[in-house]
């Protein structure tokens, strides 16, 4: 358990947050064009790292806002928060150099 | 080696129980084997024994990176039954019941398999539908389901109130359902495997795989370079993290899975009861401890950590159906990582890498498949190819849509 700073709302319990898993998966731009192997990709395949993740979190029981949070898995201290647009430049699917 | 037997047990008697030896040799790494097995938990090394007794491997190493049984093996809730949906699962998790049952000989180890019977409650119309469907499922897959009445759940489990607030209409019994001791799981295969040549190696994490040609040729380890002709990988919640030293990736979220064990008192609670409507699972030890345990996390993570909120998120589900536990004290709360796929079936086979095979995805459920587990995969390693009830469990499943889906149906409440 560890508290995590609403952009929003401020710094709240993690109980009143949910977890929505990798940030930043782009959907194919063109699904019909995309091989079973892309859109299995898209669909399941999903950074796990032990290390420095990019998830998305809802503040489901606060302002039911989403946002983005930088969380070492290994420790689970949140390096950043961001609005959910934003987030690090690098790799739409991941932390640019994270533990891929 | 020398076999546990009541002759044995005598013998040392008159030694104070001091002369034991050790149950399994401190094998020091050979430069290359034919097989290496990634995780020394209870599937790891299941897997590692079939190899050797049934495949006839000869050089067969077990790299674990912490202690025996040190990860999920020794940090579940020891819940074994194979009442699942799907006929894929309800095969392989039946396989491993089978297996259970005579695993104690077998190993020449006492694995404490305890068929107590499980009750998996009905607290509304659409969960007793679902039993209903599941149970229906069973049978046509031959496997034990009764259904109990809310009277007969009451002769079941004295202890446990029918009429709160959520009240229990009826249950799923499955009589070979039951616990079996942890430690001794991973303990008597490791024993077991030993006594067959395999290298049971601890203290020795991977740190890379090196690939060549599109083929595992060695490992990394904290103990030096190894060689090996095939490698299975079989680490749960750490699964991800090889993958990606052999450069793919899998369709795993680790989280962690929180469980809590009370103070010993008397026998209360001679069955296990699981409901998924509250959400909790209880049985209670030999020990007398009450194990109990809940969902997982919903957070990626690889702390091994409990939190206040889950003893919450436990004690109230637990509460709600036994009121007479309200003063027990609990003694110990932990956490194991759990390896989620998005069907909640496990992943047994080839992976992008020749040579290099998955056991994993096994999320909140896998100790009680862990002989049948280690059984179809040393199968599917020895052949090369994946043994038939290993086969719907592909990592190719997630590109072609064949999904064995257990969400729905059985994903609370492993």
């Amino acid at each position: 358990m560890f508290l995590i700073d609403c952009p929003w709302c401020g710094t709240r319990p993690q109980s009143e947050f949910a977890a929505h898993g990798e940030a930043q998966v782009v959907r194919p731009a063109d699904p019909a064009a995309a091989s079973d192997a892309e859109w299995a990709a898209y669909l399941f395949l999903r950074d796990n790292p032990k290390g420095r993740l990019l998830e998305r979190w809802v503040h489901r029981h606060g302002c039911r806002r989403w946002f983005t949070v930088a969380r070492d898995t290994a420790t689970d201290r949140i390096e950043a928060v961001y609005p959910p647009a934003g987030g690090p430049a690098g790799p739409p699917s991941g932390p640019a150099g994270g533990d891929r | 080696m020398q076999r546990y037997s009541l002759v044995s047990l005598a013998r040392n008697a008159f030694s104070n129980h001091e002369d034991w030896p050790r149950a399994w040799r401190a094998a020091e790494p050979q430069a290359a084997y034919d097989i290496v097995i990634v995780g020394g938990g209870g599937h790891g090394l299941a897997t590692a024994y079939y190899l050797a007794r049934e495949f006839g491997e000869k050089k067969v190493a077990v790299l674990e990176k912490g202690w025996l049984g040190g990860g999920n093996t020794g940090r579940n809730t020891t819940i074994i039954r194979s009442n699942y949906l799907q006929d894929e699962s309800a095969a392989l998790y039946d396989h491993a019941v089978q297996l259970w049952r005579g695993l104690s000989r077998e190993l020449n180890y006492n694995v404490m398999y305890s068929p107590r019977g499980l009750l998996h409650l009905a607290h509304d119309e659409s969960e007793l539908r679902e039993i209903s469907r599941r149970g229906h499922a069973n049978w046509l897959n031959g496997i034990d389901a009764e259904f109990l009445t809310p009277a007969e759940v009451r002769q079941w489990v004295p202890a446990i109130r029918l009429d709160g607030r959520y009240p229990i209409l009826g249950a799923l019994l499955q009589r070979r359902g039951g616990t079996a001791r942890h430690d001794a799981v991973a303990w008597g295969y490791a024993r077991a495997a030993d006594r067959l040549g395999v290298d049971i190696i601890e203290n020795c994490e991977v740190t890379g795989i090196e690939v060549a040609d599109g083929r595992v040729r060695a490992l990394q380890t904290g103990r030096g370079r190894i060689a090996a002709g095939k490698v299975g990988l079989v680490a749960a919640g750490h699964s991800s993290v090889l993958a990606n030293m052999a450069g793919f990736r899998l369709p795993l979220a680790s989280t962690p899975l929180q469980a809590l064990v009370s103070e010993p008192v008397k026998p209360v609670l001679d069955v296990v009861v699981m409901s998924g409507k509250v959400h909790v699972y209880v049985s209670q030890s030999d020990k007398g401890e009450l194990v109990i345990g809940a969902g997982s996390d919903m957070h990626n993570s690889y702390s091994q950590r409990g939190s206040y909120d889950m003893i919450e998120e436990i004690m109230g589900p637990l509460l709600e159906l036994f009121p007479s536990f309200s003063r027990l004290r609990m003694l110990r709360q932990w956490a194991g990582i759990v390896d989620v796929t998005p069907d909640r079936s496990p992943i047994i086979g080839p992976s992008p890498v020749a040579g290099l095979y998955l056991n994993c995805g096994w999320g909140t459920g896998g100790f009680k498949a862990t002989p049948g587990s280690g059984h179809v995969f040393a199968a599917t390693i020895a052949r090369d190819a994946p043994h038939p009830m290993a086969a719907p469990f592909g990592l190719d499943r997630f590109t072609s849509g064949a999904l064995v889906d257990e969400a729905a149906a059985a994903a609370v409440a492993h």
